[in-house]
């Protein structure tokens, strides 16, 4: 019972890190950048999310709406001020751009809603505990497992089916001849930051219900792990995103549980080094062959 | 003996850089035997040092051997619990009241055990490439800091103690490192004399080895791996070399860091540090060691100066990253500031840039 409780547990920050994990994955692929302010889209749509709540008295589904709204304007904003002036640049300016970004984020965030630690409310999402057979399972869990099964079958049937999708695999593979084909490369990197950082919006609210503690760096270590994810199933593959994403959060749940609270995260890390040892382009990752 | 161009451009170079190091020292030097020194400045000088050590040999890896580390931080707090559990056990055990002594021991210490650590790291990451080096690098850093958040040495009638995870020590005995509380109880013993010899040796080290034979075999490695493999060059051999020194330097610079205070959290060592030490680096000018003695020193003091704005300075600190990051790497800005400055340029400074 126990080993199911700490699944369901495993499962659910999984499912987190996964939906975060897409951001970073999507980004990466087509804009080849790491986003380093990811992490803290998710503190904004957790606090836009909670002032909708808590000061504005919405509904929690206009609440949540309000939440992605804001992020994905954040997103396409953050996108076209700070990176796309720095589209030829080297990729390590773009990243240090990025962590400037993130800092700013963070202290915006911090001179609005202050550095004390706010309690995310209770929402229809953790409001109650189902009983299933003997496991206690908080409808925060499902909730968040089943955001993240939809997700990913609405993103895949999205970059499959649609025009757009199919832009955005078409910019992934090679930005040149994309371009050449007529698609507009500006704005398919644009809308791939709008969906991440919608996404990033509901892993925000998704967080905040399990572990209802809100600061501006509450992003900070789920946007590393999620990042940690992405690797771990092969940067660029959304399969590769939730399947990485889910596995770290179980690894992390049982090394927490059965092997030491202190060490969780040294586990987790310790797992992804040696899975990229042996397979050094991530699980579902393929392979860059080198060409001289 | 005649010099060619390039060999006279890197001497003035490194005459340059020392040229400036040594003259910040005597000018501190002499501002503190005046007392004309302000009290924040002050306590800034031995960290100052600590982060050019940090940027410089950061600067080793990133700019010169072309791999992207995001744990350098992981090293420094190596060292900083080395270089404090080795100064205590000096002190309580072996009974070496001269701190200077003390000091070096620790230093060197902590320069070793970084390095181990690193040459351990080194081995699997550097097989990697690219952005998985750099999260195995971030996943390094991140354990580092974990194990020594659980890690308690202590020590007692001539014995040092030591457990992991659980705290099985015994009653009544100093203690050195004491979990999630850090290293405690540390006498700080570092010297901006001590800082400024560092920086020195760290100088001397880097740019020796960036214009020895084996700085070019790491400098080909970062520009070609496939062609400098066919030439012959060991490229795992150059890029350990590379990644094992810098480890080294980071160890020391931590020992001095960890023994300028009373105490060492793991707190202080995060990704963010991390994170920190690349931007000096990238602001610096990747590959240029005098850049990142600069920019360092600049940063360090730079949130120092803004403490007038208390509440605003990590934020105009990044936006002054963001904006300086955009206007030295986008192209159209940087064509007309080109254009702006072209008529107050000499013709002939266009070539030669000195790495």
């Amino acid at each position: 019972m126990i080993f199911l409780d700490n699944l369901m547990n495993g499962l659910s920050l999984g499912s987190i890190y996964a939906i975060i994990a897409l951001g970073y994955t999507m980004v990466y692929g087509i804009a080849k950048m790491l986003n380093f302010a990811h992490g803290d889209v998710i503190m904004v749509g957790a606090y836009i999310a909670f002032c909708g709540l808590q000061y504005w008295g919405l509904p929690p589904i206009v609440a949540i709406l309000a939440a992605m709204v804001v992020c994905t304007v954040l997103g396409i904003t953050i996108e076209g001020l700070a990176y796309r002036p720095l589209r030829q640049a080297a990729s390590l300016a773009v990243l240090i751009t990025a962590i400037g970004m993130s800092y700013l984020l963070q202290n915006v965030a911090l001179m609005i809603w202050g550095a004390n630690p706010k309690s995310f409310p209770r929402t229809f999402i953790n409001s109650s505990i189902l009983h299933i057979g003997g496991l206690n399972v908080s409808s925060a869990t499902i909730y968040t497992i089943l955001a993240n099964v939809v997700i990913m079958i609405a993103l895949t049937l999205f970059t499959a089916k649609t025009k757009m999708g199919k832009a955005m695999r078409c910019v992934s593979e090679d930005r040149g001849a994309a371009e050449l084909m007529g698609i507009n490369v500006n704005r398919t990197i644009s809308v791939t930051f709008a969906i991440g950082s919608a996404l990033a919006a509901i892993a925000g609210v998704l967080l905040c219900s399990s572990y209802p503690i809100l600061q501006p760096t509450t992003g900070s270590m789920p946007g590393i792990k999620a990042f940690t994810a992405a690797v771990f199933g092969g940067i660029g593959s959304i399969p590769g995103a939730m399947l990485g994403g889910v596995l770290l959060g179980v690894i992390e749940i049982f090394g927490k549980a059965y092997i030491s609270t202190e060490l969780g995260d040294a586990i987790v890390f310790a797992v992804l080094i040696v899975v990229l040892l042996v397979k050094p382009s991530g699980l579902l990752g393929k392979p860059v062959r080198e060409k001289v | 003996m005649k010099l060619t161009k390039a060999k006279r451009n890197k001497l003035i170079y490194n005459i340059v850089t020392f040229a400036l190091v040594i003259g910040a020292f005597l000018i501190l030097q002499s501002m503190i035997a005046n007392k004309t020194i302000t009290r924040s400045l002050k306590g800034q000088l031995v960290p100052i040092c600590c982060w050019i050590v940090m940027a410089v040999s950061l600067n080793l890896v990133i700019g010169i051997s072309g791999e992207l580390s995001l744990g350098h931080a992981g090293f420094m707090s190596v060292g900083a619990y080395t270089g404090a559990v080795v100064s205590g056990l000096l002190m309580h055990v072996y009974d070496i009241q001269d701190p200077t002594l003390r000091l070096v021991i620790a230093i060197v210490a902590g320069g070793l055990l970084a390095g181990i650590v690193g040459a351990l790291i080194g081995i699997p990451v550097l097989r990697l490439r690219g952005d998985y080096l750099a999260i195995v690098t971030l996943a390094f850093g991140e354990i580092i800091r974990n194990l020594v958040n659980v890690l308690y040495i202590g020590t007692g009638d001539g014995r040092l103690y030591g457990s992991f995870l659980n705290k099985k020590l015994p009653e009544g005995i100093t203690m050195l490192v004491d979990g999630a509380k850090g290293a405690v109880k540390i006498k700080p013993i570092s010297t901006f004399t001590a800082g400024f010899i560092l920086v020195l040796i760290t100088l001397v080290v880097v740019l020796n080895l960036v214009n020895s034979r084996a700085g070019r075999a790491i400098k080909a490695c970062r520009d070609n791996r496939i062609a400098a493999e066919s030439m012959g060059v060991n490229v795992t051999k150059y890029k350990m070399m590379a990644f094992v020194t810098a480890a080294v330097l980071a160890g020391m610079a931590g020992a001095l860091y960890g023994l300028n205070s009373s105490t060492v959290v793991p707190t202080q060592f995060t990704f963010n540090q991390s994170i920190n030490v690349l931007v000096f680096v990238v602001l610096g000018g990747l590959g240029n060691v005098l850049g990142s003695v600069i920019s360092a020193t600049l940063l360090t003091i730079l949130p120092e100066m803004l403490r007038a704005f208390a509440d605003y300075r990590m934020l105009v600190y990044a936006v002054v990253l963001i904006l300086v990051m955009i206007f030295t790497n986008n192209p159209t800005i940087r064509s007309f500031l080109n254009r702006l400055i072209a008529p107050f340029k000499r013709k002939e400074t266009t070539g030669g840039d000195a790495q």
